[in-house]
Protein backbone atom coordinates (compact mmCIF):
# COMPACT_ATOMS: atom_id res chain seq x y z
CA UNK A 1 0.00 0.00 0.00
CA UNK A 2 1.02 3.38 -1.15
CA UNK A 3 0.46 6.55 0.94
CA UNK A 4 0.12 9.56 -1.27
CA UNK A 5 0.12 12.84 0.54
CA UNK A 6 -1.17 15.90 -1.88
CA UNK A 7 -1.20 19.54 -1.75
CA UNK A 8 -4.16 21.05 -0.11
CA UNK A 9 -5.82 21.93 -3.76
CA UNK A 10 -5.78 18.85 -5.29
CA UNK A 11 -7.57 17.28 -2.05
CA UNK A 12 -10.07 19.67 -2.23
CA UNK A 13 -10.40 18.62 -5.81
CA UNK A 14 -10.33 14.93 -5.44
CA UNK A 15 -12.73 15.58 -2.22
CA UNK A 16 -10.32 13.68 0.01
CA UNK A 17 -9.03 14.14 3.17
CA UNK A 18 -5.43 13.38 4.79
CA UNK A 19 -3.62 10.74 2.57
CA UNK A 20 -4.56 9.02 -0.16
CA UNK A 21 -3.69 5.23 -0.42
CA UNK A 22 -3.17 3.03 -3.15
CA UNK A 23 -2.80 -0.54 -4.02
CA UNK A 24 -0.20 -1.19 -6.83
CA UNK A 25 0.22 -4.02 -9.42
CA UNK A 26 3.70 -4.37 -10.06
CA UNK A 27 7.16 -2.62 -8.95
CA UNK A 28 6.11 0.70 -7.22
CA UNK A 29 7.34 3.42 -9.58
CA UNK A 30 6.06 7.43 -9.90
CA UNK A 31 4.39 6.57 -13.00
CA UNK A 32 2.41 3.84 -11.45
CA UNK A 33 1.39 5.76 -8.51
CA UNK A 34 0.19 8.47 -10.39
CA UNK A 35 -1.07 6.65 -12.82
CA UNK A 36 -3.19 4.46 -10.20
CA UNK A 37 -3.75 8.13 -8.61
CA UNK A 38 -5.31 9.83 -12.08
CA UNK A 39 -7.29 6.18 -12.11
CA UNK A 40 -9.09 6.55 -8.65
CA UNK A 41 -9.22 10.34 -8.71
CA UNK A 42 -9.71 10.94 -12.57
CA UNK A 43 -10.25 14.91 -11.46
CA UNK A 44 -6.55 14.97 -10.74
CA UNK A 45 -5.39 14.43 -14.54
CA UNK A 46 -3.26 17.44 -15.93
CA UNK A 47 -2.75 19.11 -12.50
CA UNK A 48 -0.05 16.94 -11.78
CA UNK A 49 1.69 16.07 -15.17
CA UNK A 50 0.85 17.09 -18.13
CA UNK A 51 -1.77 15.03 -20.27
CA UNK A 52 -0.13 14.85 -23.23
CA UNK A 53 3.87 14.72 -22.47
CA UNK A 54 3.54 13.22 -19.03
CA UNK A 55 5.88 15.25 -18.01
CA UNK A 56 5.62 16.54 -14.00
CA UNK A 57 4.27 19.95 -14.20
CA UNK A 58 6.94 22.92 -13.49
CA UNK A 59 5.85 24.18 -9.98
CA UNK A 60 5.34 20.29 -8.66
CA UNK A 61 8.26 18.55 -6.77
CA UNK A 62 7.95 14.65 -5.86
CA UNK A 63 10.08 14.44 -2.06
CA UNK A 64 9.87 11.66 0.04
CA UNK A 65 12.00 10.12 2.33
CA UNK A 66 13.53 12.93 2.52
CA UNK A 67 14.76 13.35 -0.59
CA UNK A 68 13.83 14.99 -3.57
CA UNK A 69 12.51 12.47 -6.19
CA UNK A 70 11.48 15.31 -8.84
CA UNK A 71 14.07 13.94 -11.20
CA UNK A 72 14.25 10.58 -10.88
CA UNK A 73 12.97 8.70 -13.88
CA UNK A 74 9.80 8.28 -13.62
CA UNK A 75 10.21 4.49 -13.97
CA UNK A 76 12.68 3.99 -11.15
CA UNK A 77 12.14 2.25 -8.45
CA UNK A 78 10.48 3.95 -5.55
CA UNK A 79 12.39 3.83 -1.63
CA UNK A 80 11.15 0.98 -0.07
CA UNK A 81 9.96 2.81 2.91
CA UNK A 82 7.43 4.18 0.57
CA UNK A 83 6.77 0.91 -1.12
CA UNK A 84 5.68 -0.58 2.40
CA UNK A 85 3.64 2.59 3.43
CA UNK A 86 6.48 3.33 6.31
CA UNK A 87 6.89 6.91 4.47
CA UNK A 88 4.33 9.02 2.51
CA UNK A 89 5.15 9.66 -1.48
CA UNK A 90 4.63 13.32 -1.34
CA UNK A 91 3.52 15.60 -4.38
CA UNK A 92 4.75 19.21 -2.86
CA UNK A 93 3.80 22.92 -4.78
CA UNK A 94 6.07 25.21 -4.84
CA UNK A 95 5.58 27.89 -1.97
CA UNK A 96 5.77 30.85 -4.45
CA UNK A 97 2.85 33.35 -6.03
CA UNK A 98 0.81 35.84 -4.61
CA UNK B 1 -37.42 49.28 -44.81
CA UNK B 2 -37.63 47.17 -42.04
CA UNK B 3 -34.88 44.25 -41.90
CA UNK B 4 -36.82 41.12 -41.36
CA UNK B 5 -33.26 39.01 -41.22
CA UNK B 6 -32.67 41.41 -37.45
CA UNK B 7 -36.29 41.00 -36.32
CA UNK B 8 -36.42 37.04 -36.59
CA UNK B 9 -32.55 37.47 -35.01
CA UNK B 10 -34.70 38.75 -32.21
CA UNK B 11 -36.89 36.33 -31.66
CA UNK B 12 -34.62 33.59 -31.95
CA UNK B 13 -32.45 34.97 -29.33
CA UNK B 14 -35.03 35.85 -26.56
CA UNK B 15 -35.96 32.33 -27.11
CA UNK B 16 -32.35 31.10 -27.13
CA UNK B 17 -31.46 33.35 -23.54
CA UNK B 18 -34.33 32.44 -21.60
CA UNK B 19 -35.09 35.81 -21.71
CA UNK B 20 -38.37 37.28 -22.25
CA UNK B 21 -39.17 40.16 -24.23
CA UNK B 22 -38.62 43.42 -22.84
CA UNK B 23 -41.96 44.47 -20.39
CA UNK B 24 -42.56 41.05 -19.41
CA UNK B 25 -41.82 39.99 -15.46
CA UNK B 26 -38.38 39.37 -14.05
CA UNK B 27 -37.80 37.93 -11.08
CA UNK B 28 -33.70 38.51 -10.88
CA UNK B 29 -30.12 38.61 -11.96
CA UNK B 30 -27.46 36.34 -11.19
CA UNK B 31 -23.80 37.44 -11.80
CA UNK B 32 -21.31 34.94 -12.24
CA UNK B 33 -17.65 37.03 -11.24
CA UNK B 34 -14.54 35.55 -11.84
CA UNK B 35 -11.43 36.52 -10.02
CA UNK B 36 -7.81 35.82 -9.60
CA UNK B 37 -8.69 34.00 -6.38
CA UNK B 38 -12.13 32.32 -6.82
CA UNK B 39 -15.33 32.82 -8.10
CA UNK B 40 -18.21 34.34 -6.41
CA UNK B 41 -21.88 34.06 -7.33
CA UNK B 42 -24.41 37.61 -6.60
CA UNK B 43 -27.52 37.59 -6.55
CA UNK B 44 -30.19 40.47 -6.63
CA UNK B 45 -33.69 40.79 -6.98
CA UNK B 46 -35.24 43.15 -10.40
CA UNK B 47 -34.46 46.16 -7.91
CA UNK B 48 -30.80 45.29 -7.80
CA UNK B 49 -30.80 47.36 -4.76
CA UNK B 50 -30.07 44.31 -2.79
CA UNK B 51 -27.09 41.51 -3.51
CA UNK B 52 -26.62 38.39 -1.98
CA UNK B 53 -22.76 37.26 -2.34
CA UNK B 54 -21.68 33.84 -2.21
CA UNK B 55 -18.89 32.21 -0.65
CA UNK B 56 -15.87 31.73 -3.16
CA UNK B 57 -15.88 28.73 -5.20
CA UNK B 58 -12.54 27.26 -6.16
CA UNK B 59 -10.98 29.38 -3.74
CA UNK B 60 -7.51 30.26 -4.18
CA UNK B 61 -7.49 29.70 -8.22
CA UNK B 62 -7.69 31.99 -10.97
CA UNK B 63 -11.17 32.02 -12.72
CA UNK B 64 -10.51 33.34 -15.71
CA UNK B 65 -14.37 33.15 -17.11
CA UNK B 66 -17.46 31.73 -15.95
CA UNK B 67 -20.56 31.75 -18.40
CA UNK B 68 -24.21 30.05 -17.92
CA UNK B 69 -25.73 28.58 -20.88
CA UNK B 70 -28.27 30.70 -22.32
CA UNK B 71 -30.59 27.61 -23.23
CA UNK B 72 -30.16 26.45 -19.36
CA UNK B 73 -29.43 29.16 -16.95
CA UNK B 74 -28.98 26.55 -14.30
CA UNK B 75 -25.62 24.98 -16.69
CA UNK B 76 -23.02 27.49 -15.75
CA UNK B 77 -19.31 26.52 -16.86
CA UNK B 78 -16.46 27.47 -15.07
CA UNK B 79 -12.69 28.10 -16.85
CA UNK B 80 -10.21 26.88 -13.30
CA UNK B 81 -6.57 27.48 -13.58
CA UNK B 82 -3.15 27.29 -11.63
CA UNK B 83 0.35 27.83 -12.45
CA UNK B 84 0.56 25.15 -9.93
CA UNK B 85 -1.90 22.45 -11.22
CA UNK B 86 -2.90 23.90 -15.19
CA UNK B 87 -6.09 24.08 -16.55
CA UNK B 88 -9.60 22.44 -15.34
CA UNK B 89 -13.34 22.70 -16.51
CA UNK B 90 -15.63 22.89 -14.06
CA UNK B 91 -19.71 22.18 -14.77
CA UNK B 92 -22.83 23.13 -12.34
CA UNK B 93 -26.20 21.86 -13.40
CA UNK B 94 -27.43 23.64 -10.63
CA UNK B 95 -26.85 27.18 -10.99
CA UNK B 96 -23.67 27.36 -9.58
CA UNK B 97 -24.91 25.34 -5.76
CA UNK B 98 -22.38 22.28 -6.91
CA UNK B 99 -19.75 21.78 -9.41
CA UNK B 100 -18.13 19.04 -11.23
CA UNK B 101 -14.85 18.93 -12.59
CA UNK B 102 -15.34 17.70 -16.55
CA UNK B 103 -12.59 17.16 -19.00
CA UNK B 104 -9.26 19.31 -19.14
CA UNK B 105 -7.28 17.55 -22.02
CA UNK B 106 -7.15 21.06 -24.54
CA UNK B 107 -4.69 18.77 -27.11
CA UNK B 108 -4.00 20.72 -30.16
CA UNK B 109 -4.98 18.89 -33.46
CA UNK B 110 -2.11 17.23 -35.28
CA UNK B 111 1.39 18.29 -35.19
CA UNK B 112 1.22 22.12 -33.26
CA UNK B 113 4.03 24.26 -35.51
CA UNK B 114 5.25 27.58 -33.96
CA UNK B 115 4.11 30.59 -33.61
CA UNK B 116 5.82 33.74 -33.10
CA UNK B 117 7.66 34.74 -30.09
CA UNK B 118 8.04 38.19 -28.62
CA UNK B 119 10.97 38.55 -30.26
CA UNK B 120 10.10 37.02 -33.58
CA UNK B 121 11.55 34.09 -33.43
CA UNK B 122 9.49 30.86 -34.11
CA UNK B 123 7.97 29.33 -30.65
CA UNK B 124 6.29 26.14 -30.15
CA UNK B 125 2.48 26.36 -30.11
CA UNK B 126 1.62 25.26 -26.29
CA UNK B 127 -1.62 25.00 -24.47
CA UNK B 128 -1.75 27.09 -21.21
CA UNK B 129 -5.06 28.23 -20.06
CA UNK B 130 -8.62 28.61 -21.02
CA UNK B 131 -9.24 32.36 -21.09
CA UNK B 132 -13.41 32.58 -22.08
CA UNK B 133 -16.03 30.04 -22.36
CA UNK B 134 -18.99 30.76 -24.54
CA UNK B 135 -22.39 28.16 -24.48
CA UNK B 136 -24.21 27.42 -27.50
CA UNK B 137 -27.23 30.21 -27.77
CA UNK B 138 -29.18 26.89 -27.88
CA UNK B 139 -27.92 23.51 -26.46
CA UNK B 140 -26.25 23.16 -23.15
CA UNK B 141 -24.12 20.41 -24.19
CA UNK B 142 -22.37 22.50 -26.98
CA UNK B 143 -19.68 25.04 -25.91
CA UNK B 144 -16.82 26.84 -26.85
CA UNK B 145 -13.16 27.73 -25.20
CA UNK B 146 -11.03 30.23 -26.35
CA UNK B 147 -7.54 29.54 -25.21
CA UNK B 148 -3.73 30.34 -24.76
CA UNK B 149 -1.88 29.43 -27.08
CA UNK B 150 -4.72 30.71 -29.29
CA UNK B 151 -7.06 28.38 -30.81
CA UNK B 152 -10.55 27.68 -30.86
CA UNK B 153 -11.86 24.10 -29.20
CA UNK B 154 -15.47 22.73 -28.76
CA UNK B 155 -16.94 20.38 -26.67
CA UNK B 156 -20.57 18.75 -27.65
CA UNK B 157 -20.96 16.84 -24.63
CA UNK B 158 -21.14 19.25 -22.07
CA UNK B 159 -17.51 19.47 -21.50
CA UNK B 160 -16.43 15.78 -21.16
CA UNK B 161 -13.82 15.81 -24.10
CA UNK B 162 -12.60 18.77 -26.15
CA UNK B 163 -11.63 19.28 -30.38
CA UNK B 164 -9.63 22.11 -31.57
CA UNK B 165 -11.12 23.64 -34.49
CA UNK B 166 -8.08 23.74 -36.27
CA UNK B 167 -8.78 25.32 -39.18
CA UNK B 168 -8.43 28.75 -37.04
CA UNK B 169 -4.81 27.77 -36.14
CA UNK B 170 -4.38 26.25 -39.43
CA UNK B 171 -5.02 29.61 -40.83
CA UNK B 172 -2.48 30.70 -43.48
CA UNK B 173 -0.76 33.75 -40.92
CA UNK B 174 -0.86 31.52 -37.88
CA UNK B 175 3.08 30.78 -37.86
CA UNK B 176 3.16 35.05 -37.83
CA UNK B 177 0.64 35.47 -34.48
CA UNK B 178 2.23 36.83 -31.86
CA UNK B 179 1.50 36.91 -28.15
CA UNK B 180 0.43 40.31 -26.86
CA UNK B 181 1.37 41.09 -23.07
CA UNK B 182 -0.81 38.64 -21.94
CA UNK B 183 0.12 36.04 -23.82
CA UNK B 184 -1.27 34.68 -27.41
CA UNK B 185 -4.49 34.36 -25.83
CA UNK B 186 -8.01 33.75 -28.20
CA UNK B 187 -10.15 35.53 -25.77
CA UNK B 188 -13.69 36.66 -27.42
CA UNK B 189 -15.97 34.37 -29.16
CA UNK B 190 -19.24 35.85 -30.63
CA UNK B 191 -21.11 33.25 -31.95
CA UNK B 192 -24.23 35.04 -34.42
CA UNK B 193 -27.79 34.22 -33.48
CA UNK B 194 -28.96 34.21 -37.12
CA UNK B 195 -26.32 31.94 -38.36
CA UNK B 196 -24.80 29.36 -36.14
CA UNK B 197 -22.40 28.05 -39.11
CA UNK B 198 -21.01 31.81 -38.43
CA UNK B 199 -18.45 33.02 -35.44
CA UNK B 200 -16.27 35.70 -34.53
CA UNK B 201 -13.50 35.12 -32.49
CA UNK B 202 -10.67 38.07 -31.29
CA UNK B 203 -7.26 36.61 -30.58
CA UNK B 204 -4.35 39.00 -29.26
CA UNK B 205 -2.39 39.66 -31.15
CA UNK B 206 -3.36 38.47 -34.16
CA UNK B 207 -7.01 40.77 -34.42
CA UNK B 208 -10.35 38.95 -35.38
CA UNK B 209 -11.18 35.87 -37.27
CA UNK B 210 -14.28 34.86 -38.59
CA UNK B 211 -16.09 31.63 -39.75
CA UNK B 212 -18.96 30.96 -42.35
CA UNK B 213 -18.81 27.15 -41.83
CA UNK B 214 -19.02 26.68 -38.27
CA UNK B 215 -15.65 26.92 -37.64
CA UNK B 216 -13.96 24.31 -40.78
CA UNK B 217 -12.53 27.31 -42.65
CA UNK B 218 -11.25 30.98 -41.22
CA UNK B 219 -10.47 34.07 -42.51
CA UNK B 220 -9.24 37.21 -40.88
CA UNK B 221 -11.40 40.55 -40.30
CA UNK B 222 -8.91 43.17 -39.67
CA UNK B 223 -9.58 45.36 -42.83
CA UNK B 224 -9.88 49.30 -41.62
CA UNK B 225 -7.91 48.64 -38.52
CA UNK B 226 -4.51 50.65 -37.90
CA UNK B 227 -2.14 49.66 -34.91
CA UNK B 228 1.13 51.69 -34.63
CA UNK B 229 4.01 49.82 -32.83
CA UNK B 230 3.87 47.08 -35.72
CA UNK B 231 5.54 46.91 -38.86
CA UNK B 232 2.87 47.60 -41.29
CA UNK B 233 -0.45 49.37 -39.21
CA UNK B 234 -2.88 48.03 -41.61
CA UNK B 235 -1.58 44.11 -42.08
CA UNK B 236 -3.88 41.49 -42.22
CA UNK B 237 -2.82 40.75 -38.71
CA UNK B 238 -1.00 41.52 -35.89
CA UNK B 239 -3.74 43.77 -34.16
CA UNK B 240 -4.31 43.72 -30.55
CA UNK B 241 -8.05 43.88 -30.73
CA UNK B 242 -8.82 43.41 -26.66
CA UNK B 243 -12.85 42.80 -26.74
CA UNK B 244 -16.04 42.34 -29.25
CA UNK B 245 -19.30 43.28 -28.66
CA UNK B 246 -22.29 42.38 -30.60
CA UNK B 247 -26.87 43.16 -29.94
CA UNK B 248 -28.18 40.18 -31.00
CA UNK B 249 -31.12 41.84 -33.10
CA UNK B 250 -27.97 43.04 -35.57
CA UNK B 251 -25.44 40.39 -35.98
CA UNK B 252 -23.59 42.23 -38.99
CA UNK B 253 -22.78 44.80 -36.53
CA UNK B 254 -20.12 44.59 -34.06
CA UNK B 255 -18.16 47.23 -31.87
CA UNK B 256 -14.43 46.68 -31.02
CA UNK B 257 -11.79 47.90 -28.41
CA UNK B 258 -8.67 47.31 -29.74
CA UNK B 259 -5.82 47.84 -27.81
CA UNK B 260 -6.08 51.68 -29.42
CA UNK B 261 -9.38 53.02 -30.70
CA UNK B 262 -12.85 51.83 -30.44
CA UNK B 263 -14.01 50.59 -33.60
CA UNK B 264 -17.20 49.76 -35.14
CA UNK B 265 -18.23 47.92 -38.19
CA UNK B 266 -21.71 47.29 -39.94
CA UNK B 267 -20.89 44.61 -42.23
CA UNK B 268 -19.78 41.44 -40.11
CA UNK B 269 -16.45 42.78 -39.82
CA UNK B 270 -15.30 42.81 -43.22
CA UNK B 271 -14.24 46.43 -42.45
CA UNK B 272 -13.89 48.57 -39.30
CA UNK B 273 -14.30 52.35 -38.81
CA UNK B 274 -13.02 54.00 -35.90
CA UNK B 275 -15.40 55.28 -33.51
CA UNK B 276 -13.05 56.82 -30.51
CA UNK B 277 -14.66 60.68 -30.71
CA UNK B 278 -14.53 62.82 -28.09
CA UNK B 279 -13.38 59.87 -25.53
CA UNK B 280 -10.65 61.37 -23.16
CA UNK B 281 -8.37 58.08 -24.45
CA UNK B 282 -8.94 55.41 -26.83
CA UNK B 283 -7.14 52.43 -24.98
CA UNK B 284 -9.36 50.18 -22.94
CA UNK B 285 -10.31 46.75 -22.31
CA UNK B 286 -13.73 46.36 -21.64
CA UNK B 287 -16.74 47.09 -24.31
CA UNK B 288 -20.35 46.06 -23.99
CA UNK B 289 -24.00 47.07 -26.02
CA UNK B 290 -27.31 47.69 -23.90
CA UNK B 291 -29.79 44.99 -24.14
CA UNK B 292 -32.46 47.01 -26.02
CA UNK B 293 -30.52 50.16 -27.62
CA UNK B 294 -28.14 48.52 -30.75
CA UNK B 295 -26.75 51.88 -30.75
CA UNK B 296 -25.88 52.43 -27.37
CA UNK B 297 -22.22 51.15 -26.06
CA UNK B 298 -20.18 51.35 -22.76
CA UNK B 299 -16.32 51.15 -22.58
CA UNK B 300 -14.33 52.35 -19.60
CA UNK B 301 -11.36 53.90 -21.08
CA UNK B 302 -7.99 53.28 -19.43
CA UNK B 303 -5.20 56.03 -19.89
CA UNK B 304 -2.52 54.05 -21.56
CA UNK B 305 -0.75 50.67 -22.42
CA UNK B 306 1.97 51.89 -20.15
CA UNK B 307 -0.15 52.85 -17.19
CA UNK B 308 -3.06 50.61 -17.21
CA UNK B 309 -5.87 52.73 -14.87
CA UNK B 310 -8.17 55.22 -15.73
CA UNK B 311 -7.26 58.69 -16.68
CA UNK B 312 -6.76 61.34 -13.61
CA UNK B 313 -7.58 59.41 -11.02
CA UNK B 314 -11.22 59.04 -12.38
CA UNK B 315 -13.67 55.64 -12.74
CA UNK B 316 -15.76 56.88 -15.26
CA UNK B 317 -17.78 54.45 -18.21
CA UNK B 318 -18.15 56.32 -21.15
CA UNK B 319 -21.54 55.63 -22.99
CA UNK B 320 -22.40 56.52 -26.58
CA UNK B 321 -26.04 56.61 -27.66
CA UNK B 322 -25.05 57.20 -31.19
CA UNK B 323 -22.89 54.04 -31.77
CA UNK B 324 -20.05 55.52 -31.36
CA UNK B 325 -18.28 58.90 -32.08
CA UNK B 326 -20.56 60.73 -29.21
CA UNK B 327 -19.55 59.62 -25.73
CA UNK B 328 -20.68 60.89 -22.29
CA UNK B 329 -19.31 60.34 -19.16
CA UNK B 330 -21.17 58.57 -16.50
CA UNK B 331 -19.96 59.26 -13.48
CA UNK B 332 -22.69 59.57 -10.39
CA UNK B 333 -21.58 56.44 -8.07
CA UNK B 334 -18.09 55.71 -9.24
CA UNK B 335 -14.93 57.17 -7.49
CA UNK B 336 -13.71 60.36 -9.12
CA UNK B 337 -10.33 60.87 -7.45
CA UNK B 338 -7.60 57.94 -6.34
CA UNK B 339 -8.66 55.63 -8.38
CA UNK B 340 -6.42 53.51 -10.00
CA UNK B 341 -7.36 50.22 -10.77
CA UNK B 342 -8.22 48.77 -14.15
CA UNK B 343 -11.55 46.87 -16.24
CA UNK B 344 -10.21 43.81 -17.89
CA UNK B 345 -11.89 42.70 -21.36
CA UNK B 346 -14.51 40.00 -19.74
CA UNK B 347 -15.39 41.95 -16.82
CA UNK B 348 -18.32 44.26 -17.88
CA UNK B 349 -21.43 42.69 -18.70
CA UNK B 350 -25.34 43.93 -19.11
CA UNK B 351 -28.64 42.38 -17.95
CA UNK B 352 -31.68 42.35 -20.28
CA UNK B 353 -34.32 43.91 -17.64
CA UNK B 354 -36.60 46.60 -18.93
CA UNK B 355 -34.16 49.39 -17.38
CA UNK B 356 -30.90 47.58 -18.42
CA UNK B 357 -28.49 46.95 -15.83
CA UNK B 358 -24.66 47.51 -16.42
CA UNK B 359 -22.37 45.61 -14.69
CA UNK B 360 -18.35 45.86 -14.01
CA UNK B 361 -15.27 44.96 -11.97
CA UNK B 362 -12.43 46.40 -11.33
CA UNK B 363 -8.74 44.68 -10.70
CA UNK B 364 -9.15 46.11 -7.19
CA UNK B 365 -12.03 43.97 -6.32
CA UNK B 366 -14.62 46.51 -6.59
CA UNK B 367 -17.87 44.98 -8.86
CA UNK B 368 -20.25 47.84 -9.46
CA UNK B 369 -23.78 47.75 -10.71
CA UNK B 370 -26.02 49.92 -12.66
CA UNK B 371 -29.91 49.92 -12.68
CA UNK B 372 -30.41 52.38 -15.22
CA UNK B 373 -28.18 51.93 -18.04
CA UNK B 374 -25.97 53.65 -16.34
CA UNK B 375 -26.65 56.81 -15.17
CA UNK B 376 -25.76 55.95 -11.92
CA UNK B 377 -23.90 52.97 -9.90
CA UNK B 378 -23.41 51.53 -6.86
CA UNK B 379 -20.97 48.94 -5.81
CA UNK B 380 -21.89 45.32 -5.16
CA UNK B 381 -19.01 44.75 -2.97
CA UNK B 382 -15.81 46.03 -2.52
CA UNK B 383 -13.30 43.69 -1.62
CA UNK B 384 -13.06 40.51 -3.82
CA UNK B 385 -10.15 39.52 -5.47
CA UNK B 386 -8.99 41.35 -8.14
CA UNK B 387 -11.90 40.62 -10.81
CA UNK B 388 -10.89 38.82 -14.54
CA UNK B 389 -14.74 39.06 -15.53
CA UNK B 390 -18.13 39.42 -14.69
CA UNK B 391 -21.11 37.97 -16.73
CA UNK B 392 -25.02 38.23 -15.65
CA UNK B 393 -27.56 36.10 -16.23
CA UNK B 394 -31.16 37.63 -16.26
CA UNK B 395 -33.34 34.86 -14.38
CA UNK B 396 -36.77 34.19 -15.36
Amino acid sequence: MIRVLLPTHLRTLANVQGEVELELEGEATQRLVLDALETNYPMLRGTIRDQATQQRRAFLRFFGCGEDLSHDSPDAPLPDAIVTGAEPFMVVGAMAGG
Amino acid sequence: MRDRTAENAEVVFCENRVEPRKGALMSGVRLLVGTRKGAFVLTSDENRERWDVSDPSFAGWEIYHLKGSPADPNRLYASQSTGWFGQLIQRSDDGGKSWQPMGNKFEYDGVPGTHQWYDGTPHPWEFARVWHLEPSLDDPDSIYAGVEDAALFRSNDGGGTWQELSGLRGHGSGSSWAPGAGGLCLHTIVLDPRDPERIFVAISAAGVFRTDDGGKTWRAANRGLHSGGIPDETAEVGHCVHKLAMHPSRPDVLFMQKHWDVMRSDDAAESWQEVSGNLPTDFGFAIDVHAHEPETIYVVPIKSDSEHYPPDGKLRVYRSRSGGNEWEALTEGLPQKDCYVNVLRDAMAVDSLDSCGVYFGTTGGQVYASADAGDTWAPIVRDLPAVLSVEVQTLP
